[in-house]
């Protein structure tokens, strides 16, 4: 065993040295009545229960506000979720497990996913990769991934930061970026990829003034 | 060169809803309303317009495939696009999301249903945001919501994001995702024009296929069949990445060389290279070569060279690339993207990885390229959807058309391992009776 699980405030992860109890019930629903949800993520969570002919299917925005809230897919976040969408922290968890964005341990506040994948590599994204590592060097507040395609190879090498593409990226760029995130500017507004026009010579048969 | 998607995209506002309505939007919608629906479905049929999304199933023909009836049916609009190298749906969506929603409530229209969805990747922040906005113009203008324009049509839309796996954009893991599990795909038959979202009959089609239609019912589903070649009628968007001087997304008529629009649109490879092979159709799609430039860009021509149009993502190579690298990037994320469910994917791209990682640090013999080869052929087909084929497709073809590039990296791998030369550790005895 490679040491006690702790969560990244310090604390140990409960049951961490206890066997498991075979004879127990699984962990029901939890009660509403005693597990107290934040009002903001409760009108949330009923907000988009409301929308789907089956209140589950709101399983993954839920999942995704409570992370919103609380940093990550904390075993609060999804009691608080299994409170209001009445459904078994077992079911929720394993959904929170699948999927990429959604992080079933402590990370970092501030999410810089970079591409990996086959056409960023091929532009450089191995070498931004350890760059942005190296420029955040263990910081707490940033969770620093290399990611699979993020679905904007025409600004390769990219990367998201928190939910914001620029590119192209060069290993110059990163201190930049860094600092943006740390002073909670806008990142790299001139590499934003909202800012690109269309790649196609014949798109616009007007001449617009992109900005 | 006809602009269909792509006309005046930059125009600035062009995602609000009086932008527009002035150059002309929803009056496909408008027509549509004017005619029955079966002769809006006649339209699309008509037009052979086939899937954008990969599989190239003609539109037409799958929404015809709903039943008829009263029953509760759904729209799935897959905009999920984590194929590596497509990024076309998320051009279209951040700059013309009204095209996409109009396209929507006619196809709606045509197979008679009353509840639509919108299901984005997550990653796609800003084009979420910007389709939201969109259909909360489009609901309050009327065209969404209940006896839309004053015709029998109800129609509600939700925008659902995903979460970050690339399985979603399999139609039955999609519908899995959307109904709050985990993104597994479904064993199919039924399929999902039987049984599909919350067990109704569904219609999944990807972005482009439904920004398509108001264009169709425009111009007429024959004269839209007149673009393009035969069994590949119409324009696509083309995104080209890689080693490129521009990459980007392109409007082109099916059926142009392939040369043109690497060499042409998109500018060819950097200064004083070549091409060493391109993916036609996305990472899933296996790989040809500088000799297959010339081949025009359809659907059938693809099929028939041994590979296929795919997503229409082309992704180049260049001469510079080794291409270990270029299958070991390629593997590493079908390996991380399977789901797990299926025994030949979950273990057939890890295997996949390992030997490449193994071929990659000079502990491979020549003989693991003919492991890796069975490994792929027994994926293939043998799985509940194509992410297995998906990863053995592209390396089979890599192995088949480079292995002598292949075994000389084992070489060189093995000539540079600090342990080569060194006896070989022999194999431990076989215990008798341990079978």
């Amino acid at each position: 065993m490679t040491g006690v699980p702790r969560f990244g405030h310090g604390s140990r992860v409960p049951g961490w040295d206890t066997a498991a109890d075979l004879d127990k019930d699984p962990m029901g629903v939890p009660d509403p009545a005693t597990t107290p949800v934040p009002d903001d993520l409760r009108a949330e969570i009923e907000g988009h229960m409301a929308k789907y002919p089956d209140h589950r299917s709101a399983a993954l925005p839920a999942l995704a506000a409570a992370q919103r809230l609380h940093g990550w897919c904390s075993p609060d976040a999804i009691a608080q979720v299994g409170a209001v969408m009445q459904l078994t922290p077992a079911y929720l968890t394993a959904v929170a497990s699948f999927y990429d964005m959604l992080e079933t341990h402590p990370v970092g506040r501030h999410s810089v996913y970079v591409c990996t994948n086959i056409s960023c590599s091929l532009c450089g994204a191995r070498e931004l990769y350890d760059a942005v590592v190296e420029a955040t060097d263990g910081d707490p507040a940033f969770n620093v991934r290399s990611f699979e395609c993020l679905g904007a190879c025409d600004i390769a090498p990219m990367a998201s930061v928190d939910g914001v593409y620029v590119g192209p990226l060069t290993p110059d760029d990163v201190t930049a970026l860094v600092e943006d995130v740390r002073a909670g500017r806008p990142v790299l507004p001139e590499k934003q990829l909202a800012r690109l026009p269309v790649a196609d010579p014949d798109a616009n048969t007007r001449d617009f003034q992109t900005s | 060169v006809t602009k269909l998607l792509f006309k005046d995209i930059d125009e600035p506002g062009l995602h609000r809803i009086d932008v527009y309505e002035r150059r002309g939007g929803y009056s496909a919608l408008r027509k549509a309303l004017t005619m029955e629906p079966e002769q809006v479905l006649a339209q699309l049929e008509a037009s052979h317009i086939r899937g954008r999304g990969g599989a190239g199933f003609e539109m037409g023909k799958k929404a015809s495939f709903l039943p008829k009836g009263s029953m509760d049916k759904y729209l799935c609009c897959n905009a999920d696009e984590s194929e590596p190298g497509t990024f076309k749906d998320r051009e279209l969506m951040q700059k013309s999301p009204h095209m996409l929603i109009e396209g929507m409530i006619i196809a709606a229209y045509a197979a008679g249903i009353a509840r639509s969805f919108i299901f984005i990747r997550g990653e796609y922040e800003l084009q979420a945001d910007i389709l939201d906005a969109a259909v909360a113009e489009a609901y309050a203008a009327g065209y969404l919501g209940e006896r839309i324009l004053g015709s029998s049509l109800t129609l509600s839309m939700v925008v659902h994001r995903g979460a970050g796996a690339y399985i979603c954009g399999e139609e039955t893991a999609l519908l899995d995702a959307l109904e709050g599990k985990r993104g597994n795909p479904r064993l199919k038959p039924p399929f999902p024009a039987n049984q599909g979202l919350y067990q109704g009959p569904t219609l999944i089609n990807n972005v482009e296929t439904l920004a398509t239609v108001p264009h169709i019912i425009s111009m007429g589903g024959a004269e839209y069949a007149k673009l393009g070649v035969a069994n590949s009628t119409g324009t696509k968007l083309v995104s080209v990445s890689g080693n490129v001087q521009r990459p980007g997304n392109f409007e082109i008529e099916l059926g142009i060389p392939s040369r043109e629009i690497i060499y042409g649109l998109a500018g060819g490879p950097p200064e004083g290279r070549s091409v060493k092979c391109w993916f036609p159709g996305g990472s899933s799609a296996p790989v040809l070569t500088a000799d297959d430039l010339d081949l025009p860009y359809d659907f059938d021509t693809l099929a028939k060279a041994g590979s296929m149009l795919g997503s229409g993502s082309i992704i180049v190579v260049d001469d510079s690339v080794p291409i270990v690298d270029v299958a070991l990037w390629t593997a590493r994320f079908y390996r991380h993207e399977s789901c797990g469910k299926c025994t030949p994917c979950r273990e057939g791209t890890n295997w996949t990885v390992k030997m490449l990682e193994r071929i990659d640090s000079g502990e491979a013999t020549p003989m693991d390229l003919d492991i890796m080869a069975s490994v792929c052929e027994r994926i293939i087909g043998n799985c509940l959807c194509v992410l297995g084929d998906a990863m053995a497709m592209p390396i089979g073809s890599m192995v088949a058309k480079f292995r002598p590039e292949f075994e000389a990296h084992i070489e060189a791998a093995r000539a540079a391992n600090p342990f080569a030369g060194e006896p070989p550790v022999p194999a431990p005895p076989v215990l008798q009776g341990a079978r």
